[in-house]
């Protein structure tokens, strides 16, 4: 058997084994079972109907927004579950992204032409979890100093930090060429995946598939791993001990939990998303740049994390979906009606954006604090509260 | 079982704690008394890792234990409730108590995310046991009612289930009859004795004398940081110390 296959049959082995624990934990009875196959079908086909009704152009909006729940969802590791806000996370989304850029580039020809002269160019299988895990390091890098401090001085922390790494970015084109400044990396290798690059049109079965549409399906998979983990982990012994320091640090502590290792592993586990993230997204931008990663990025994924429902999967990806594709919708849907209306662009859909998103968080905090799908734990801390006889979750998987 | 020697602790010039020495053996309920501001929840604090003492040492079961780390000292055996109740609020009464077992399982995030045979196992053992504490310290209904739902007696029980899932040796109780009516004391007594009866040694504190002097097989009195005075309550109660103490000696 050859290293490849044998490698693939690996990879294999373990999908199967998590697509079976993820079909056995929430498809179980025939119900569900028709559901999952529903929205998956929907899934699959979703890009090739985005394509047919909005064109391809949004088929790309589709992909960022996987994207993007990608990263609002290990965001929600730090800030829903272990209740650590965390203001900074772009910078592993940025780390990742840096990690596959130097790796899979002609870059480092630059800096290094003696060891590198065709610059690196490593598969994506290798970058891909190296990424994840040097975003991890760095998550767990960030989240040593901050152990002592909550709330307010985590976040602002936290902030600093983000900045750092994107100051660095911006700066680590000398003395030595690490990063190329605020020109950034270009000419990034495209994902491939078996041999097959993305960045190409495939015919399959006789069905065009264009880069685009290859793009979304590999997001599609990561962002199930994604979720998979999440609620693995939700639900688990190390899950109810970052809720326990959520609650009460200081009871959780007396009560036995090491809350300096499990903060930490919850940094590191959020970070690894976000990482993952990056990689992903410089394989299918091609170019990265510091401008990517500033403190409004940041904001946003923590918006989409709050404004969804903290702590609760499903309402972190309807509010990443959601403030992914809302200036997108803007941008179509202002511009044309200004023209009909006055006959020229009076107001830029950007600053438009900025302005209705405050709106809409000023609305929502006053009418759905916990978010617009709250999770169960937020949903009972704002007092909206079911009957006691609610079936708690393990009962729902025992 | 618990050997405290020459525990002080000061508050920048506030001496909170000095001198205190004391000795609980395995299986009786030692109870700590003194008036209001004496120290006895500073005492805790020590003896359960919140806070660092800044003299002395304390032994426990056979080791030695300066620096504070509640996590460390919960491992080794000691648990421990609040005097202000600090359950986690917003889950459910079993929720609480299955994070007490967090010590002593084991299954990380490879367990969590495989969720193999082992781990399973593990988290049906959690659960069930949860389940037994609850109905054991009288709660057994309300385990899907959120902790901060359950009433103030109710509190307190689930407070001392979540300290046992931890299979303590030594559980430290701060004012568990605190707020409680007659029948509810009454009712923790009787708990309290069939805790010490399975073998956990129970430190207590506790200001409602009745429940001390007719549950602790020794007493220790605290006044000013210090303690004046300790031995069998009959004893304790005729101290002229002591009763200086709590009813203010004048100039003897």
């Amino acid at each position: 058997m050859s290293r490849r296959s044998l490698c693939g049959s690996l990879r294999f082995g373990l999908l199967a084994t998590l697509l079976r624990g993820f079909f056995v934990m929430q498809f179980s009875d025939k119900r569900n079972r028709l559901k999952f196959w529903l929205v998956l079908a929907a899934l699959l086909l979703l890009p090739f109907i985005t394509d047919a009704l909005l064109g391809r152009s949004w088929v790309r909006i589709v992909d960022f927004a996987m994207l993007y729940i990608m990263l609002a969802l290990g965001l929600n590791i730090v800030v829903g579950y272990a209740g650590l806000l965390d203001l900074g996370y772009i910078a592993f989304f940025a780390v990742g992204a840096y990690c596959y850029a130097l790796t899979g580039s002609p870059h480092l020809a630059l800096a290094f032409p003696m060891m590198f002269p065709a610059g690196v160019h490593l598969p994506f299988w290798i970058v891909l979890p190296m990424a994840a895990l040097v975003a991890g390091g760095f998550g767990v890098l960030l989240g040593a100093p901050t152990l002592r401090l909550r709330g307010d001085y985590l976040a602002i922390v936290t902030l600093g930090f983000g900045e750092i790494i994107r100051i660095f970015l911006n700066n680590l084109d000398a003395p030595v060429n690490l990063t190329n400044g605020p020109q950034g990396i270009s000419r990034i290798d495209p994902v491939s995946v078996a041999g097959v690059s993305l960045n190409s049109t495939q015919h399959i079965f006789g069905i065009v598939f264009p880069a685009v549409h290859l793009y979304f399906y590999l997001f599609l998979a990561f962002t199930a791993l994604v979720v998979f983990v999440s609620r693995r982990l939700e639900r688990s012994r190390i899950g109810r001990a970052w809720m326990a320091i959520r609650e009460d640090e200081v009871a959780a502590s007396a009560m036995g939990i090491d809350t300096r290792n499990l903060k930490l592993l919850a940094f590191a586990m959020g970070a690894m998303s976000g990482g993952a993230s990056g990689a992903l997204f410089a394989g299918f931008q091609g170019f990265v740049s510091p401008e990517s990663f500033s403190l409004m990025e940041s904001v946003m994924v923590l918006c989409m994390v709050v404004l969804g429902g903290m702590g609760n999967i499903a309402g972190v990806i309807f509010g990443a979906i959601l403030l992914a594709l809302l200036p997108e919708v803007l941008r179509h849907i202002v511009v044309p009606a200004q023209q009909a209306l006055f006959g020229r662009t009076l107001v830029d859909p950007e600053s438009l954006r900025m302005l209705l998103f405050g709106t809409a968080l000023i609305v929502m905090m006053l009418y759905r604090p916990a978010g617009l799908l709250p999770s169960r734990v937020r949903r009972r801390e704002l007092g909206a509260d079911e009957p006691a006889a609610e079936t708690s979750v393990y009962d729902a998987t025992h | 079982m618990l050997r405290t020697s020459r525990i002080g602790k000061k508050f920048g010039g506030l001496s909170a704690l000095s001198d205190v020495t004391l000795h609980i053996q395995r299986g009786e309920i030692y109870g700590l008394i003194g008036p209001n501001g004496a120290g006895k929840t500073t005492l805790f604090n020590v003896l359960t890792g919140l806070y660092q003492p800044s003299a002395g040492e304390f032994q426990f079961n056979g080791a030695h234990y300066r620096a504070g780390k509640p996590h460390v000292l919960a491992r080794a055996g000691i648990a421990r409730t609040f005097q202000n109740i600090r359950l986690f609020a917003n889950l459910t009464a079993l929720e609480n108590v299955m994070i007490g077992r967090h010590v002593r399982t084991r299954a990380g995030v490879f367990g969590a995310l495989l969720r193999n045979r082992a781990t399973r196992d593990e988290e049906r053992a959690i659960t069930e046991r949860s389940r037994e504490l609850l109905s054991y310290v009288g709660v057994g209904k309300s385990g899907q009612t959120l902790a901060k739902h359950l009433s103030y007696g109710e509190q307190r029980r689930l407070e001392i289930a979540r300290a046992l899932a931890t299979d303590p040796l030594l559980l430290a109780l701060d004012e568990p009859a605190a707020g409680m009516n007659a029948t509810e004391t009454a009712s923790l007594k009787t708990l309290l004795q069939t805790i010490r009866g399975s073998g956990i040694t129970v430190l207590l504190i506790e200001h409602d004398v009745k429940l001390i002097m007719g549950l602790c097989d020794r007493v220790a009195v605290l006044d000013y940081g210090r303690k004046i005075a300790e031995g069998v309550p009959e004893q304790v109660r005729k101290d002229p110390a002591v009763i200086a103490a709590y009813l203010g000696g004048g100039d003897e």
